[in-house]
């Protein structure tokens, strides 16, 4: 099944691999008491790992179904094992964060068969699978239900995920109910190993030499039977979101809707006019410290704040903007990058201005007229004062792109020199766009300060404008969708994989890297409206 | 809101335009010890981002990318030779054999680190639109990050020095360390090498073709994949040399050290004009003694700010850097 | 010499050549003509391996090439002048004529060609000492010519010698290329616009259409030809 001569690549690879990582991994010095450890087992996992990559690859390159499904069935088991070791404990009885990844998981994977799938597949392969689920599930259920009758007592603590629906604790029978997404997730992970295996049966041909063009998943987005739902699910899960999940979900969320706007914000200037911003994040603090010590020194509310604190970031914005936006390219990059530096410095060293990198504490929350809200309670007036924000940006957003001033920053994006000629001045429109970008930044900090009640320099280092640069990069540049679901999957992903606190950055980085590899374009280009004529009459 | 106002101003006005802090220290400024040590100190700085910036300069003029994973490099040269040097020294070996075999290990693995970066995280991304590679050595730089901690420590590891005293730097020690004169002798001999690279071997000149005209350069003949593998090779060795150099003379590392100073690095690359090698090599050197004088005759709070601000302000009046080329571009 | 058999080329998912399939003899000067965009570049890209075809082959003194890597290709002998001369800019004359025999070691031979060169290009000995983006664009497309040469290719692809060069420059050009051909036994494959001249310095010559090849044959025949002396020539 695996040629030979990629088994000997796979050895080569994993060789090159424990050289490289072997100082690092392998040795672990103390300088000052003078000691070696030597971690031989390291090695081991470097090469083993690696060599599983590198014939996972390969057979990525073959095959993209079954490297897919290879991944889902890898992630549908490996997850309970993880979680068992970690907590050393399988049954609670809650929605909690391993079934949420199972169903992540598989929405994940029928999301991509829908992608690879043509046009007249889908549907078929959607009723199949349902059918398969109606079918299946109550079968499997009562096999479950049997086995963990009987078996229960017998089996070892470990293995008792296995057994899925029925928890007893002391003679007391739980039905964990959620666990049926988990067997319904399996019947239709089997359901399509099994398509794939007939259907790389029948040799069916690589997509490019059918004619048939390929359709990006993406397109299905904006099609009207299919986006009507999902918007009406999407906004009723997101006005409901505060009385489903608890606190800390909410406040999580809570960030990640400040990041889409960022995001929005970042991709005006980014995504649509084109110009690299390395130092978002200046703007960011500008909003959050103005709030900060306006009611610190004037007991400025809330409301009077936000719109100063984007005019302050605009302002901001052109301050900036005015010298360096005739440097091209990178060059613009590592000034915006040296600016947003410069602010974060100032406010860690000017300790009369900014208290230093201590930090400002007790700011007030935004208050509710007429009514004395609780912690919980502000909490969730926090969470549609966001939800109320994401709307008006986007709908701002979504107005500027079909604007006129819009059509300029996308035509200047792509030939400054035709700009010129057709009479856009260059300047004021490249301006607008970093002082309209700046606007929400400000804003967005003026949120921030008033969430988190305390603002201090290390929440706007390079890392945040590189996390918000790679929300608008992997959202596809331009595209509003795109960029709100990158906002939700990069800020929601750190945060839902403290379990595994020590690793979570490392796996983030390695996702930038790998999205990037494979999804190149981002997850969702941008469609520019379009007219079609309906040619099938031609 | 009248007494708010004064109780605003009055807070920061008195303290913090003490940029100069007293009349002693101004008498302080003029002796000429104190200038040369800061010379010597700004020189050093300036050798260090040289070394470094040098490899984002040629990396940039060959696929454009500002690799933003180069300090990370840098940070891994500094601790595989702390590994090495500390195992070497347990085993007793000499000061002289440690410091070589410690520079040659940080070179051979921060080479090897550079090739597999390229290699994984750009090679795949030739032809990508431009900001893609650049979110990738993002994530590159992270993912660096977090596997130094993860793998060593994330506290500060204190690293041997590696330069003994010299005798005969005797009589000036007290201005100028031994470690920043071999800092200096030896950052200077590696740049030479490299020009001499560059301008006569047939690899420099493949290099130079390739970043005039990558399409040309692949029908001259010359294998472009291995061009760019050799320029993030030879740059990742450059950073080795000067993470070596610089742990030695601060004395201490931790994961985080590549983060800063390739920023620096890259602010000083384009300083000179990026991807210009002696481009580089200026702004380096000038972003090193603007540092030093700034944080020795003003304030050492702002040293980073200073050299922003450089940047800033030199950008204004020569957009593509002091030895940039003015790229008009034609129509 | 060279048989290029049912190529189909792709820019993403934009075909660009269909079923192409030409061939060439030793010694001979043919040449490729077509309208703007019609596909001549990306056969000349396609044969050098830059932008490499998805389905048909390219034989090359009978083997295949078209799954070499374009270093390999011009290591076998095959060398293009593509359009716009895309010399390098940075580098001076001499060093540009030096990155044409970048795969060649034997330096004798090397200074050798590079004096007929220099005998059969005189300004660009008076000039080899400026960086090549100072020259103007005849002396360019003579040095992009020459660091073809400077590879001692067995088969030289020009891509369009004539772009925006004015008429003398151009005659001029065209006499060297017919004189390359006779005294090195250089064998030719042009691709131009101007069609006039290029068929009266060829063999043979293609006409190419949207990507498919739509006429061959000699080329005083394809001159007297009446479709291609409405659609080329201007008659």
């Amino acid at each position: 099944m695996l040629p030979l001569k990629d088994i000997r690549n796979g050895l080569m690879v994993a060789g090159w691999f424990v050289f490289l990582t072997f100082p690092l991994m392998v040795i672990k010095v103390n300088p000052v008491e003078k000691t070696i450890v030597w971690r031989w087992p390291n090695m081991l996992y470097v090469a083993a790992g690696s060599f599983i990559a590198y014939l996972y690859v390969k057979l990525a390159q073959k095959n993209k179904k079954a490297a897919i499904l290879v991944a889902c069935w890898t992630a549908y088991l490996a997850l309970p094992l993880i979680r068992y070791f970690m907590y050393q404990d399988i049954s609670i009885l809650i929605w909690d964060t391993t079934t949420s990844i199972y169903a992540a998981v598989g929405a994940f994977h029928m999301i991509l068969t829908l992608c690879l799938f043509h046009k007249h597949h889908i549907l078929r392969k959607i009723l199949s699978g349902i059918w398969l689920l109606f079918i299946g599930t109550p079968v499997v259920m009562l096999l479950a239900q049997a086995a963990g009758k009987i078996l229960l007592p017998k089996i070892p603590a470990a293995l008792h995920f296995l057994t899925p629906f029925i928890i007893t604790i002391e003679h007391i029978q739980f039905w964990n109910w959620i666990r049926i997404l988990w067997v319904a997730l399996a019947c239709y992970l089997l359901y399509s190993s099994l398509q794939t295996y007939l259907a790389s049966k029948r040799n069916i041909m690589p997509d490019h030499l059918t004619n048939e063009p390929k359709i990006r998943w993406s397109q299905y987005l904006y099609k009207r039977p299919v986006y009507l739902p999902l918007l009406t699910f999407c906004s009723t899960f997101f006005l409901l979101f505060p009385h489903l999940f608890s606190t800390y979900q909410v406040n999580i969320m809570i960030s990640a809707l400040m990041y889409v706007v960022l995001g929005l914000g970042l991709n005006i200037v980014v995504g649509v006019a084109g110009l690299l911003d390395l130092g978002y994040v200046a703007f960011y603090a500008v909003g959050a410290y103005s709030y900060a010590l306006l009611n610190m020194h004037f007991d400025l509310g809330f409301w009077v704040v936000l719109p100063i604190g984007g005019i302050l970031g605009a302002f901001f914005g052109i301050l900036l903007g005015i010298p360096v936006l005739r440097l091209r390219g990178d060059y613009l990059a590592i000034v915006t990058l040296g600016f947003g530096e410069i602010i974060r410095l100032v406010l860690e060293n000017w300790n009369d201005f900014s208290q230093g990198p201590s930090g400002i504490s007790n700011i007030d929350r935004p208050p509710l007229p007429g009514v004395d809200l609780s912690l919980e309670g502000s909490i969730v007036y926090m969470y549609y004062l966001t939800i109320v924000m994401v709307i008006f940006t986007i709908f701002v957003v979504n107005r500027l792109q079909d604007s006129r001033i819009g059509r300029a920053w996308f035509a200047l994006r792509e030939d400054e020199i035709a700009c010129q000629a057709m009479g856009i001045d260059k300047m004021k429109t490249k301006l607008t766009a970093f002082a309209l970008g700046a606007t929400w930044a400000g804003m967005v900090g003026v949120l921030f300060a008033a969430k988190t009640t305390f603002v201090n320099p290390a929440s706007f280092t390079f890392l945040e404008s590189a996390i918000i640069l790679c929300i608008v990069v992997l959202g596809g540049m331009g595209s509003i969708v795109g960029v709100i679901i990158s906002a939700l999957v990069l800020i929601l992903m750190p945060e839902y994989l403290r379990a595994f606190s020590d690793y979570r950055m490392l796996v983030f980085g390695a996702v930038l890297v790998i999205m990037m590899v494979f999804k190149p374009r981002g997850l969702i280009s941008s469609v520019r409206r379009t007219y079609t004529i309906n040619d099938e009459t031609l | 809101m009248v007494p708010g106002i004064v109780a605003f101003t009055g807070k920061f006005f008195p303290h913090s335009f003490t940029l100069l802090r007293n009349v002693a220290d101004i008498m302080d400024f003029f002796e000429p010890d104190y200038f040369i040590e800061l010379l010597f100190s700004g020189l050093t700085k300036g050798a260090i981002y040289a070394l470094i910036a040098l490899g984002y300069t040629m990396v940039y003029g060959i696929i454009g990318l500002i690799n933003f994973a180069h300090g990370e490099i840098y940070m891994i040269g500094a601790f595989t030779a702390l590994i090495v040097s500390t195992v070497l020294s347990i085993y007793g070996f000499p000061l002289l054999a440690i410091f070589i075999l410690a520079a040659v290990a940080a070179v051979v693995w921060a080479s090897a680190y550079g090739y597999t970066i390229e290699r994984l995280a750009y090679r795949p991304l030739r032809n990508a639109p431009r900001l893609s590679p650049l979110i990738s050595a993002i994530g590159m730089s992270i993912f660096l990050q977090n596997y130094v901690l993860l793998a060593q420590t994330s506290d500060f590891q204190p690293f041997p020095a590696l330069v003994p005293d010299f005798a005969f730097m005797e009589p000036v020690a007290h201005i100028v360390g031994s470690t920043d004169l071999v800092i200096l002798v030896v950052s200077v001999i590696v740049m030479i090498l490299l020009t001499v690279m560059i301008k006569f071997t047939r690899t420099g000149k493949a290099m130079r073709a390739t970043a005039q005209d990558k399409k040309m350069a692949l029908l001259v003949g010359i294998n472009v994949d291995n061009v760019i593998s050799i320029t993030f090779i030879t740059g990742s060795a450059l950073a080795a040399i000067g993470g070596l150099l610089i742990a030695s003379h601060v004395g201490q590392i931790n994961f985080y050290i590549g983060f800063i100073a390739g920023i620096k690095a890259f602010t000083a690359a384009v300083l000179g004009g990026i991807g210009s090698i002696p481009g580089a090599v200026l702004g380096s050197f000038i972003l090193g003694l603007t540092e030093s004088f700034a944080t020795g005759y003003v304030s050492s709070d702002y040293e980073d700010v200073f050299a922003f601000s450089l940047l800033v302000l030199i950008l204004i009046f020569r957009p593509a850097g002091l030895l940039g080329k003015s790229t008009i571009e034609k129509v | 010499m060279l048989e290029v058999r049912n190529l189909d080329t792709y820019y993403g998912n934009i075909q660009a050549l269909h079923d192409i399939s030409l061939h060439v003899e030793e010694g001979e000067i043919i040449t490729l003509i077509g309208a703007n965009g019609a596909g001549k570049s990306t056969t000349l890209m396609s044969i050098s391996g830059i932008v490499p075809p998805r389905k048909g082959e390219i034989l090359f003194q009978g083997d295949p090439i078209h799954e070499l890597p374009p270093n390999h290709i011009v290591s076998l002998g095959i060398c293009q002048v593509p359009e716009g001369r895309h010399i390098f800019p940075d580098l001076t004359v001499a060093e540009n004529l030096d990155m044409g025999a970048f795969l060649r070691n034997d330096k004798k031979q090397i200074a050798r060609d590079l004096d007929y060169l220099y005998d059969l290009f005189p300004i660009l000995r008076k000039r080899r000492h400026q960086p090549g983006g100072n020259l103007s664009g005849g002396e360019q497309q003579m040095l992009a010519i020459s660091r073809a040469l400077m590879a001692h290719p067995k088969l030289l692809l020009l891509d369009e010698p004539s772009m925006g060069l004015a008429p003398l420059v151009t005659r001029q050009i065209f006499d060297i290329i017919k004189k390359i051909n006779q005294e090195q036994n250089t064998t030719i494959f042009l691709v131009e616009q101007n069609a006039n001249l290029a068929l009266k310095v060829a063999d043979r010559g293609y006409v190419l259409e949207n990507g498919h090849i739509t006429l061959h044959d000699r080329a005083d025949a394809l001159l007297a030809n009446k479709d291609v002396q409405k659609a080329y020539l201007g008659m």
